[in-house]
């Protein structure tokens, strides 16, 4: 089946926009890396026909494995580097090779006058070369491969505007904030390989579901934990959300596809791999379930004060993934698939729609420098309204199908976290409109910013302007998506792979109060930004404390740089740097340094010139020789 | 191989191949004209070589007279370079005292 060929053709798309991309012109750049990508679409596509998934019967209900060759033998341990592809797997290559060469055909339109463009398609294929690895690896090892290789490409592209302080800093934090996960994570993987033997997942899962619950030891949930660790690092949970936020300052193609659609649910897709080892770890799938509520409410009131677009947008997949995971904490691991699929729908778009709206704003991104868009990019404006829509949960459209099933399996796993679930789909609906309004109606605010003082316009006119086709074709395609992507069964579809009782379909008031809880978040919306936009000021005032925690997002980012950064910082330049480096290593180094000098000094007096005192030399050393072999008895 | 004159002793050979290397290091350690020096290397050579005859002629084994030939050899060459060398030392210094052939140093 030639599963090889889905990761190879982005990579050869990587190498050769990567070696030769400075030569080539834009238009070669663009075939090589949106073709690579649409040919790795159309492969994965032709390997799930041939597998049969588009025609009746039953089809991938085991996994199809390719082995190419063993990677690593050591005493029991049998690393091979093999791809398998089973039901959670088609999916998550459907959502990264397709809406990841939506992005890329965005991305042509979006980066048409930027510097580094081939450097910037390099690092999206590389990305992509990556991120399918993640998903087609067959063992922990592979997954930890692809896991790291997106990390790297996340770091890069945050850091893409390199000249930028804020950006390279950014993507440090990302950098460095993911590596406190992959640690945990990489625990775990030594603890599988420890207790089991193996890395594969068939045989992994195979001897895990063949224990009994009950069995579940301590190191059961010491694993199932310190994947989460990982996934939390990845997928932006608390505690280690926070460099998602500041990831923003990547190019906005980048926040579509890494940070909002594929990347950043890597986390979901491991821990729902993992499954079984979660099933049979029941404290650490609770645990999972409160971070992930307590995700989703906390990144929803942090959005609900935001006044960058992108901001906004950052927190809300923040609070996404924390249903997701409420999803899967609450073991419906099929539904958080689900919700995973709808949202790289939606909230691509969401991206992909605000990369509109700033590029019509010529780089502004501030919402309150926005407002009354809607005559100048209608089309962006249809297709963020779809994506609001879906996000909000109304329905029919597909974010309601997803977080409805989320949100049904929180209420029989435990009716508070349903409520606050059902709370923060509010306030998801309400912040998400409340950029929507700012942007799009009211009256216009952005004729006092001077049209050309941000740097992305080469235009050189001033009135905001739809964007070219490259880009509004994929938000057309994506907001289809998003509004009928719902009706893709995805939990039936993943139904034989979580061996579970499949919760009770959602009680039907479960979902009505949800999708009134959205509504009222969207009315609210409409009524503080649209009729009466005193209100929200007035909030503000009179709620003057919790509006400055939220609108600070509550320190958080203050309280790890006073708690971790700046020890280690202060630690590292007063330790380590003046008392370790300057006082021992330099020491050693520079003592070394002077003790060879010194002894060179009283040597080079022997070096005088003069012919005969060498001579000398040579007759007094033969002499000492001659003693010593003396002394010491003769030669034998 | 014939047969040395019994009257004379081992002993003597030995010492006067010390001697003359005692002579040959002494030359080369305090005549300042390169020829002397070089002719006082030449006869440390042959003292060696005599030491290396005589021992061979007492241990009735062919390798000392080998390694005088190849005394010999090495010698005769090094003759050859050196002289060369000191001729062109002379055409370039006008001088053949030892200690002015210094600018090597520093």
């Amino acid at each position: 089946m030639q599963l090889w060929l889905i990761p190879l053709l982005p990579l050869a798309g990587f190498a050769v926009n990567g070696l030769l991309g400075r030569r080539m012109s834009k238009t070669a750049i663009n075939a090589v890396a949106a073709g690579s990508v649409l040919l790795s679409f159309l492969w994965v596509l032709k390997t799930l026909s041939t597998l049969g998934v588009f025609g009746g019967g039953n089809p991938l209900e085991q996994a199809y494995t390719e082995h190419y060759y063993t990677w690593i033998q050591s005493g029991m341990l049998n690393i091979g580097v093999d791809f398998a592809i089973d039901r959670l797997t088609a999916v998550m290559l459907m959502i990264v090779t397709g809406v990841g060469f939506l992005i890329h055909v965005y991305a042509i339109g979006y980066m048409a006058h930027e510097g580094g463009y081939y450097r910037f398609f390099a690092y999206l294929n590389l990305f992509m070369f990556f991120m399918l690895v993640l998903v087609l690896g067959a063992n922990f090892l592979l997954l930890f491969v692809g896991w790291e290789g997106v990390g790297l490409c996340s770091y890069l592209l945050i850091g893409f505007y390199f000249t930028e302080k804020f950006a390279t800093d950014a993507g440090n934090k990302a950098f460095i904030v993911n590596r406190i996960g992959d640690f945990g994570f990489s625990l775990a993987v030594f603890l599988i390989a420890m207790h089991f033997g193996s890395l594969d997942f068939a045989t992994v899962f195979g001897k895990v579901q063949g224990m009994p619950v009950e069995s579940s030891a301590g190191w059961m949930t010491a694993i199932a934990l310190l994947l989460f660790i990982g996934a939390t690092g990845k997928s932006a949970q608390i505690p280690l959300y926070v460099w998602l936020p500041d990831a923003m300052a990547g190019p906005t193609p980048v926040s579509a596809l890494i940070h909002a659609a594929t990347m950043v649910t890597a986390g979901v897709y491991m821990v729902t791999r993992s499954s079984a080892i979660f099933l049979h770890a029941h404290g650490a799938l609770e645990v999972v379930a409160i971070i992930g509520l307590a995700t989703a409410f906390f990144a929803a009131t942090m959005g609900l004060a935001q006044t960058d677009i992108k901001k906004v947008y950052a927190y809300s997949t923040v609070s996404q993934l924390g249903y997701m995971f409420l999803g899967l904490g609450t073991g419906a691991f099929s539904a958080g698939i689900f919700h995973v699929m709808t949202h790289a729908f939606f909230k691509a778009l969401l991206f992909l729609g605000a990369g509109s709206v700033i590029h019509a704003m010529s780089g502004e991104q501030d919402l309150r420098k926005m407002g009354g868009l809607r005559k100048y990019t209608p089309i962006t404006f249809w297709t963020l309204l779809c994506a609001s829509v879906a996000i909000a949960g109304v329905p029919p459209f597909s974010g309601y199908h997803s977080k409805d099933a989320i949100l049904a399996s929180a209420y029989d796993y435990a009716p508070w976290m349903y409520w606050v679930g059902v709370f923060t789909a509010g306030m998801t609906a309400f912040y998400v409109f409340r950029a929507f309004f700012l942007a799009f109606f009211g009256e216009p605010r952005w004729q006092a910013a001077a049209p050309d003082a941000h740097g992305h316009d080469d235009h050189g006119h001033g009135a905001p302007h739809e964007s070219p086709p490259s880009m509004w074709i994929p938000l057309a395609v994506l907001a289809v998506l998003s509004l009928v992507g719902g009706y893709i069964n995805i939990p039936k579809w993943l139904e034989p792979m979580f061996k579970l009782p499949e919760e009770a379909p959602g009680i039907p008031w479960t979902a009505l109060v949800s999708v009134a809880a959205g509504l009222i978040g969207i009315a609210l919306a409409a009524w503080f930004y649209l009729i009466s936009p005193a209100i929200p000021e007035g909030l503000a005032r009179s709620f003057s404390t919790p509006y400055r925690w939220i609108y600070n997002k509550y320190f958080v980012d203050e309280f790890y740089d006073s708690l971790v950064v700046e020890p280690m910082v202060d630690g590292s330049r007063s330790l380590l740097w003046r008392v370790v480096d300057v006082g021992g290593i330099d020491g050693i180094v520079n003592g070394a340094g002077k003790t060879v000098r010194n002894v060179g000094g009283i040597l080079k007096r022997m070096q005088s010139g003069s012919i005969r005192s060498y001579a000398a030399w040579v007759v007094l050393g033969s002499i000492m020789v001659i003693v010593a072999i003396g002394i010491a008895g003769g030669l034998r | 191989m014939p047969p040395l004159p019994p009257s004379v002793p081992l002993s003597w050979y030995l010492s006067l191949s010390l001697i003359l290397f005692v002579l040959g290091i002494a030359g080369f350690l305090f005549r300042r004209n390169i020829i002397t020096v070089f002719m006082s290397i030449e006869l440390m050579l042959n003292a060696v070589n005599l030491s290396f005859i005589t021992f061979s002629y007492k241990l009735k084994q062919v390798d000392g007279h080998i390694f005088a030939f190849f005394v010999m050899v090495v010698a005769a060459a090094e003759a050859a370079v050196g002289l060369a060398i000191i001729l062109t030392v002379f055409k370039n210094r006008q001088t053949l005292e030892i200690d002015e052939l210094s600018s090597l140093k520093n």
